[in-house]
């Protein structure tokens, strides 16, 4: 993997939550990862492995300690506030709720995706011309939300809702896209429609992606490189020809081998949205 | 009846109209920005003091409602700095700045009122320059343009980038944030633009009735709560022009209202106590009436 191909860099990523207390908790300790242009990482791992927090120090919700680096496109973005990496990271969050703006319309929730992470200015915030992109960008969902773009975004269901999100996340092409269990909260069957429609506009974007879940098939199935997190460390790390052959038993032994833990029960990894870590079992 | 017809009515349309800009303010705030900011009260009479002041002084009455209309801006910068950059809950910034222009307004003012009787006032000088008429036409035509003006500046402004991030900031701050807009510049700007109509109702008020007083304020943030809720609850309104028209009609029927109570001999006194308990009437009916359908609702935000 050469150094300078790689479209993100993480240096010594540290994020400790309540230090000096009884709850002290290493989030993430001391991460170093690469990841190339054009990569589809489905990063796995139990409730408290550091993948939320690893998407938000990326994100810019918090710091990193300690010296740790980001660099995106050989550029340091450790310092820069959220709002100001808008431009680098594009987010589909678990919760449909924090993706769409509920009291605006479609059109309106799209004309402010079109600008991520550019200089907003005093020129009407929608015409003909950016409608028109608006409808295409919708049409290849078969929602139908392209007829609807006067519709408040409160009105649609969470998976119109995340899908939307998704189409809102690539209409202005951010570097990296970070999914964080983007499908967790939804039905079965809205799951598989979001998912799909992720597969193909990550395909068609050539978007550098980085999706955290819950679920070991979906980790299998999607992306092209596998990482699995364990208590804040990357434990597993398989690319494309590693993972090809691999099932979930063999991710549970190379879980066990990584961490040097057993484990002791496989379903709490199977199943979305547990509660308990495997760690504290 | 013809007293009605032919006084109260136009009255209240005036009076609809003026108070307007305090409640398209407190419908900035509350509504679109979700900032419950109650530098209102505070900001009301800064612009009247600042304007009438400046009148009694020699400006020309146009720069004076120019000069509280900065103020106002500034009043409102203080609060969303006091919340933005010290972390100041918003209700609890804008009470402080609230209690802190009562002081600044007094020694504007130089004492508790100013009179402003035979002094040039946009009201005068429109009067002087079309020639004609009666005081109710004057002011009529006054706030008219005004409203208006602000009318249009605002549906422009609503729906450009800026207002769009703008609107977002209230409705979804994490979503906006992460779509690359500065929360804390979007909530500055619409506080200030907020208490700078605010301040403008102030100064139309002041020349309009002939004085400023330090105690003309109180409430004012009540009032408005009550004319935006009146507005939405009449005309269920849709998209950011409707909506302003909305607030603009809920102001005129709220002061109808009451022009009308008071001739039917409502001591003038009770204004504000019945305001307030229509306010607490509005926001508790939505609540009682889920909780009768037996549907949860999270307890009330503290702040």
């Amino acid at each position: 993997m050469s150094e300078n191909k790689s479209l993100l860099k993480l240096r010594k990523i540290t994020k400790v939550f309540s230090r000096g207390t009884i709850d002290e908790i290493t989030a993430l300790n001391k991460i170093n990862l690469d990841v190339n242009a054009e990569e589809y990482i489905a990063i796995i791992g139990s409730n408290g492995a550091g993948k939320t927090t690893l998407l938000n120090i990326i994100a810019g919700v918090y710091p990193p300690e300690n010296g740790g680096k980001i660099i995106v496109n050989g550029q340091e973005i450790s310092g820069l506030s959220e709002y100001r990496r808008a431009h680098y990271v594009g987010r589909v969050y678990q919760d449909p709720h924090i993706g769409t703006a509920a009291k605006m319309t479609i059109e309106e929730n799209m004309a402010m995706a079109l600008l991520r992470g550019q200089p907003r200015g005093l020129r009407a915030a929608s015409n003909k011309q950016r409608r028109d992109l608006f409808r295409a960008a919708l049409a290849p969902l078969g929602l139908g939300l392209e007829n609807r773009l006067t519709t408040l975004v409160g009105t649609l269901s969470g998976g119109q809702r995340q899908a939307l999100a998704l189409v809102m996340t690539t209409l202005s092409k951010p570097a990296l896209l970070l999914l964080d269990e983007h499908i967790a909260t939804l039905d079965p069957r809205t799951a598989q429609v979001v998912l799909d429609l992720t597969e193909m506009l990550v395909k068609r974007e050539k978007m550098t992606t980085i999706m955290v879940t819950h679920n070991m098939e979906l980790a299998l199935r999607h992306g092209n490189r596998l990482i699995m997190m364990h208590k804040g460390r990357i434990v597993v790390d398989m690319n494309q020809e590693q993972r090809s052959d691999l099932t979930i038993h063999d991710l549970v032994v190379a879980f066990e081998r990584a961490s040097g833990e057993e484990f002791v029960d496989d379903s709490v990894l199977l199943r979305p949205g547990n509660v308990v870590g495997t760690s504290e079992l | 009846m013809l007293a009605v017809v032919s006084y109260v009515l136009p009255f209240s349309l005036y009076e609809g109209l003026v108070f307007g800009f305090v409640a398209i303010g407190v419908y900035l705030t509350f509504r679109v920005l979700g900032f419950p900011d109650l530098t209102v009260d505070g900001s009301f009479t800064l612009g009247a003091a600042v304007a009438a002041v400046l009148i009694v002084k020699g400006v020309n009455p146009f720069l004076a409602t120019l000069a509280a209309l900065g103020v106002g801006l500034c009043a409102g910068l203080a609060t969303s700095l006091l919340n933005t950059k010290l972390r100041i809950p918003a209700l609890l910034a804008g009470i402080l700045v609230m209690v802190a222009l009562y002081s600044i307004n007094l020694r504007i003012m130089g004492g508790a009122n100013v009179s402003l009787l035979r002094e040039a006032t946009i009201f005068t000088q429109v009067a002087e320059f079309l020639g004609v008429g009666t005081r109710i036409v004057r002011s009529l035509i006054v706030a008219g343009v005004l409203a208006v003006i602000v009318f249009f500046i605002l549906n422009w402004f609503l729906r450009t980038e800026i207002g769009l991030a703008l609107r977002a900031t209230g409705d979804n701050e994490q979503m906006v944030r992460g779509l690359g807009v500065n929360t804390d510049m979007t909530t500055i700007l619409g506080v200030s633009i907020s208490n700078g109509l605010v301040a403008l109702g102030g100064a139309v008020v002041a020349q309009g009735q002939g004085f400023a007083d330090v105690g003309m304020g109180i409430g004012m943030i009540v009032m408005g709560l009550a004319s935006v809720i009146i507005g939405e609850a009449l005309f269920r309104p849709k998209g950011v022009a409707r909506l302003l028209l909305a607030v603009l009609g809920g102001t005129f029927v709220y002061r109808l209202v009451i022009s009308i109570a008071l001739r039917l001999g409502m001591a003038p006194g009770d204004l504000k106590l019945i305001t307030a308990i229509l306010v607490i009437i509005a926001l508790a009916v939505p609540y009682l009436q889920k909780k009768a359908q037996r549907e949860w609702l999270p307890p009330a935000t503290k702040w």
